[in-house]
C-alpha cells in the first residue's frame, strides 16, 4: 500500500482476563502482503492477543490502542471487525451444530464482502477453493466444526479465510493438533491464498509451520511483552535453543 | 401379547350406560349439555351411533376432572365456549379485528394477500379449486380417499365406523372426550393397500370446509404396503377468538405400510391447545410424527405411537418455541407391544423472554416385547435467565432384552459460539439466529422446503424481537 500509515498497528496494547492482566503493552505492526510470526512458550499470551484483536468479550484492553486502517477498532464489536477486513483462524473451532459449512459460509461471505455474489458463483468459489484444501465436497453439507477432526477444522478455517479474503488474518495455533500431511496441506492453502493485499499474522508455539510459510518477520512474546524481533534466523535460533535462554534474557533484565 | 388393538378401544359397553334426555337436565348451565350435544348430531344429520358416541364422550368429558397433572389449565372457561356454529350462522369475521402483532407477523414473512386472510380466520378458503379439483382427481383413480372428516363419515360410513375412537377411546382424557362430543371438520384419509400417495396430503387442499376448527377430527388409514404423507397447519400465526382448540388425530399404519403426519402450529398466543394423537403401527408399519409448537398460550401435546406389530418403527420428531407468556408442554409416547420393534424420539425446545416449556414423555416396553431398541433425545435451548425448561421423561420397562438410550441437554447459547459466529460478520441478533435454526435443524430438515423457509424466517423475527 502507498499509504505511509501500516494497515494494521497495535500500541501498547495491556489486556486482562478476569482481572489477571496478561498482556503488558505489546507493540506491532502487521502490513498488507506481509507475513509476520509471533512466537512465544505456553502462557507468554499469544492466544489472548488473538482474542483480543478480534474482540473477545471476556478479554478486556485496559489499556493502548488498535488501528485497522487508521481507524481505532477496539469500540468495535467483532462483526464490525471482520467486515473491516480482520480475520481470526481459531485454535478451538467451535461446533454449530446443525449449520452446514456451505450455508455458514454463504452467510458469512454475503456479511464480510456484501450481496453482489449471485449462489452459482459462491458455489464455484467454494468448490475451487475446497479442492485446493484438498476437502471432499461433501464437506459443505457436514454441520460446522460438529464432529470433525483436528485437521478438518484447521482446513475449514483456511477455507473460510480463502472465502471471506481477509486484509488482516490472525492465525492462533494453526498447526496445533496437525501430523504432518495435514500440516503441509493447510500451509500449501495459506500460501496459495495469500494475495499482497492479505497481511499475516502466525501465531505459533513451534517453528514446523515455519518451514513451509515463511515469514519475514519474526517476534518473540515472553510473559505478556514482545522482547525480540527479528527475521527467519530467530525462528532457526528457536528451533535450535529453545525458548530457555531468551527468558533468562528476560529476568535477567527484569 | 398384552395389549391388543380393541384393548385401545373405548368403553363401548359403558357402565354408565346412555342415560336419556331429562338426566342431563342438572347438566345444562355448567357449560356444554347433552342436548347440545344432540343437536350438533343433528344437525349434521349423522348416524346413530355417532350420535351415541358423541354422548357417550359427553358424560365422560363432565365426569372427568380437569387434568392437573400438567399445564396450568384453571384459565379455562368452559361456559364460555362456542362448542358448535352451525355453518349458516357463521359471521363473517373483520380484517379489523385481527390483531395488530398478527398482521405485523404476515408482513415480515410476506404472507400473500389470500392466505393472510384465511390465516386470521377471516376468509375460509384460499386454495384454487383448479389445483384441488386435478389432485382430487389422480387421488381417486388411485382409490385414495381424502376428505373433511363429515363428509367421510357420510360417504364412508363403514370405514369410518370400523376405525373411529378405536385408537383414542373417548375415556382417554378430558379433552379427548370432548373433542368425541363436540367434533367437527378435520381431515378422513383412507389409503388402500399397496398405493404409494406420491405428493404430500395438505389439509388446506380441502376446498369449504373448516381446516383450523377447534375440535377437529382426523383419521387416517393407510392399509397395508401403502404410503402417505399428511401435512396440516402452517409456520404463519393463525389467529384465533376461540380460546380452546382441542384436536384429535388417530392415525392406522397395517402390515408394512408408511404413514407421516407433519403438523406445525402457531396459533395466537389466547388459545388453549390441547391435542390428543395417537397411531397404532402393525407389523414392519413405519409411523411418523413430525411436530411443531410455535404459538398458543397454552399447548399440550403428546403424539403417540403404539407399536403393536413386530418389526413396526415410530419416529416423533418435535420442537417447541415458547415465548413470554407461553407455556409448551409437548412430548411423546411410544408403546412397545410387539418384539423387535424401534422407536426414536426427538424433542427441540427453545424458551425465551420468560416462556415455558416442557418435554414430557412416555416409553413403556411390554413383557415379551424382546429385542426392541428405542433412542430417546431431548434439548432444550434457554435463551435467557428468567426462561424456564423442565423435563419429565417416564419409562416403564417390562422386558430384559431392550436397548433404551436417552440423552438430554439443557443449554444457552454460549459466548465462544456467538464471539466464533460474529468473527465470520455477522451481528449477535444473526449470529442468535443461526445458532437456533441449526438447533431446530433436526426438525426443519424434515419439512418440505417452502415450510423450512418460512420456520427460519418466523424463528429470525423472533430473534429479532420484531414479533410478540
Amino acid at each position: 500500500m502507498s499509504t505511509s500509515q501500516p494497515t494494521f498497528l497495535i500500541e501498547d496494547l495491556h489486556v486482562s482476563v478476569e482481572n489477571n492482566e496478561i498482556l503488558k503493552g505489546v507493540d506491532l505492526t502487521v502490513d498488507q502482503g506481509e507475513t509476520h510470526a509471533l512466537m512465544g512458550p505456553n502462557g507468554s499470551g499469544k492466544s489472548t492477543l488473538a482474542n483480543a484483536l478480534m474482540g473477545h468479550p471476556k478479554y478486556v484492553v485496559t489499556r493502548g490502542r488498535v488501528l485497522f486502517q487508521g481507524e481505532d477498532i477496539l469500540r468495535l464489536t467483532p462483526d464490525q471487525r471482520a467486515k473491516m477486513g480482520l480475520f481470526l483462524a481459531f485454535q478451538y473451532p467451535v461446533a454449530i451444530p446443525g449449520i452446514s459449512l456451505g450455508n455458514f459460509m454463504r452467510a458469512a461471505t454475503r456479511a464480510v464482502n456484501g450481496t453482489g455474489v449471485t449462489a452459482g458463483e459462491f458455489r464455484k468459489q467454494l468448490t475451487e477453493r475446497m479442492k485446493l484444501l484438498k476437502m471432499d465436497s461433501s464437506f459443505a453439507a457436514r454441520y460446522v466444526n460438529d464432529g470433525l477432526s483436528g485437521g478438518e477444522k484447521k482446513r475449514a478455517e483456511v477455507l473460510q479465510m480463502a472465502l471471506l479474503k481477509p486484509k488482516i488474518a490472525v492465525m492462533d495455533e494453526t498447526d496445533s493438533g496437525l501430523d504432518i500431511d495435514a500440516l503441509r496441506t493447510v500451509a500449501e492453502g495459506v500460501n496459495a491464498i495469500q494475495t499482497p493485499e492479505m497481511g499475516v499474522l502466525i501465531i505459533t508455539h513451534y517453528q514446523r509451520l515455519l518451514n513451509y510459510i515463511r515469514p519475514q518477520f519474526v517476534h518473540v512474546l515472553v510473559a505478556g511483552r514482545i522482547v525480540k524481533s527479528g527475521g527467519q534466523e530467530l525462528v532457526e535460533q528457536l528451533e535450535a535453543e529453545g525458548y530457555d535462554p531468551i527468558i533468562r534474557e528476560v529476568e535477567a533484565a527484569a | 401379547m398384552a395389549v391388543k388393538a380393541q384393548d385401545l378401544r373405548g368403553p363401548t359397553d359403558y357402565k354408565y350406560g346412555f342415560h336419556d334426555v331429562e338426566d342431563y337436565k342438572y347438566k345444562s348451565g355448567r357449560g356444554l349439555t347433552a342436548q347440545q350435544v344432540e343437536e350438533i348430531s343433528r344437525m349434521k344429520g349423522e348416524p346413530d351411533w355417532m350420535r351415541q358416541f358423541r354422548l357417550r364422550a359427553h358424560q365422560i368429558f363432565m365426569r372427568k376432572p380437569m387434568p392437573t397433572w400438567g399445564a396450568d389449565l384453571s384459565g379455562i372457561d368452559f361456559d364460555n365456549i362456542h362448542y358448535y356454529v352451525k355453518p349458516s350462522e357463521k359471521t363473517e369475521k373483520s380484517w379489523d379485528d385481527v390483531p395488530p402483532y398478527i398482521k405485523d407477523t404476515f408482513d415480515k414473512l410476506g404472507i400473500p394477500e389470500a392466505e393472510r386472510k384465511f390465516l386470521a380466520g377471516v376468509s375460509a378458503q384460499y386454495e384454487s379449486e383448479v389445483v384441488y379439483h386435478n389432485l382430487r382427481e389422480d387421488l381417486e383413480k388411485q382409490g385414495v380417499i381424502f376428505r373433511d372428516m363429515d363428509s367421510g363419515l357420510r360417504e364412508y360410513p363403514d370405514i369410518v365406523k370400523e376405525y373411529f375412537g378405536t385408537i383414542i377411546p373417548p375415556g382417554d382424557n378430558k379433552f379427548a372426550a370432548l373433542n368425541s362430543a363436540v367434533w367437527s371438520g378435520g381431515s378422513f384419509i383412507y389409503v388402500p393397500p399397496g398405493v404409494h400417495v406420491e405428493i404430500p396430503l395438505q389439509a388446506y387442499f380441502r376446498i369449504n370446509t373448516e381446516n383450523m376448527g377447534q375440535f377437529e377430527r382426523t383419521l387416517i388409514i393407510a392399509d397395508e404396503g401403502s404410503s402417505v404423507h399428511y401435512i396440516e397447519g402452517c409456520t404463519a400465526p393463525v389467529y384465533s377468538s376461540d380460546s380452546l382448540h382441542s384436536a384429535v388425530v388417530e392415525l392406522v399404519a397395517k402390515r408394512g405400510a408408511h404413514l407421516r403426519y407433519t403438523t406445525i402450529q402457531n396459533w395466537s398466543n389466547n388459545v388453549y391447545n390441547l391435542v390428543t394423537k395417537r397411531a397404532v403401527a402393525y407389523e414392519n408399519a413405519v409411523v411418523e410424527w413430525i411436530d411443531g409448537n410455535l404459538g398458543s398460550k397454552v399447548t399440550m401435546k403428546y403424539p403417540g405411537i403404539y407399536l403393536m406389530g413386530e418389526g413396526a418403527k415410530g419416529e416423533v420428531i418435535s420442537v417447541a418455541f415458547a415465548s413470554a407468556g407461553q407455556h409448551q408442554d409437548a412430548g411423546a409416547k411410544i408403546i412397545h407391544v410387539a418384539p423387535n420393534t424401534t422407536s426414536t424420539i426427538t424433542s427441540k425446545s427453545i424458551s425465551k423472554g420468560g416462556g415455558r416449556t416442557s418435554y414430557r414423555g412416555l416409553l413403556k416396553v411390554y413383557k415379551g416385547a424382546e429385542n426392541v431398541k428405542s433412542f430417546v433425545r431431548c434439548d432444550a435451548l434457554m435463551l435467557d435467565e428468567i426462561s424456564r425448561s423442565d423435563t419429565y421423561p417416564s419409562i416403564e420397562i417390562d422386558e430384559d432384552q431392550v436397548s433404551i438410550e436417552h440423552e438430554a441437554s439443557v443449554s444457552k447459547i454460549s459466548d465462544e459460539q456467538l464471539f466464533y459466529l460474529q468473527s465470520r460478520g455477522l451481528n449477535e441478533a444473526e449470529a442468535k439466529t443461526m445458532i437456533v435454526n441449526g438447533f431446530f435443524e433436526a426438525f426443519t430438515k424434515e419439512l418440505p422446503m417452502e415450510y423450512a423457509v418460512e420456520l427460519n424466517r418466523l424463528l429470525q423475527l423472533q430473534m429479532e424481537g420484531a414479533i410478540g
